[in-house]
């Protein structure tokens, strides 16, 4: 099946968890990565479910804060 | 070396001082020539921490701002953030939270009645200062 991620379209095998395409994808520190699937944020707990199917779009988003003093 | 035009540098500063006494953010896109960072495009964007002390991009406009750069053929090049009562140097938080080792971070500060912009390359727990040219 085709998915698109980060923009660029992949073709990856049927029933791909959204776990597997995190590892797959090498992304640095998943944890402080914010996931979405077709526009809708997933949450950390749930990317072990996720099953992705042919035609989802993904992106990773490095989380982006701080602070002005510690 | 990274480039800022002047106008992008002033919609910053703008929105850092309609966002006080808060933290405004927003995120920096552009190209990469000969190594070189080139601002092309500064987001304004929201900081849903709301606090003078702490920043969140929110992360819906995040997602809207990447899939602008893209559609615009642009990649991104990191994230500013104001102090607004602190100088221009990351905080101990700001290195913390600085996950993205190819991203350039942009901090204004209005301690001062002249405002002071610096870009940091962030590494583990080491900041450099990088080499920022504002051009007309």
């Amino acid at each position: 099946m085709f998915i698109t991620v980060a923009g660029e379209k992949k073709e990856v095998k049927d029933g791909l968890l959204l776990k597997e395409l995190i590892e797959q994808e090498k992304v640095q520190t998943p944890q402080y990565v914010t996931v979405s699937l077709n526009d809708e944020f997933i949450e950390t707990a749930d990317r072990d479910q996720v099953v992705l199917k042919d035609g989802d779009t993904v992106e990773f988003l490095y989380f982006m804060g701080g602070g002005a003093w510690h | 070396m990274i480039t800022l035009k002047k106008s992008d540098y002033e919609r910053m500063l703008a929105h850092a001082r309609a966002g006080l006494p808060a933290e405004a953010c927003g995120l920096i896109a552009g190209t990469i020539e000969d190594g070189s960072k080139i601002v092309r495009k500064v987001y304004l964007l929201t900081n849903t921490d709301h606090s003078n002390e702490h920043f969140t991009i929110d992360p819906k406009e995040h997602l809207s701002a990447i899939k602008d750069m893209r559609a615009a053929g642009l990649v991104p090049l990191g994230n500013w953030h104001s102090h607004p009562e602190s100088p221009s140097r990351p905080s101990e938080e700001d290195r913390r939270l600085a996950y993205d080792p190819k991203a350039s971070y942009m901090i204004l500060s209005l301690m001062d009645a002249e405002p002071v912009l610096n870009s940091f390359h962030i590494e583990g727990d080491v900041s450099t200062k990088e080499d920022l040219v504002i051009t007309d």
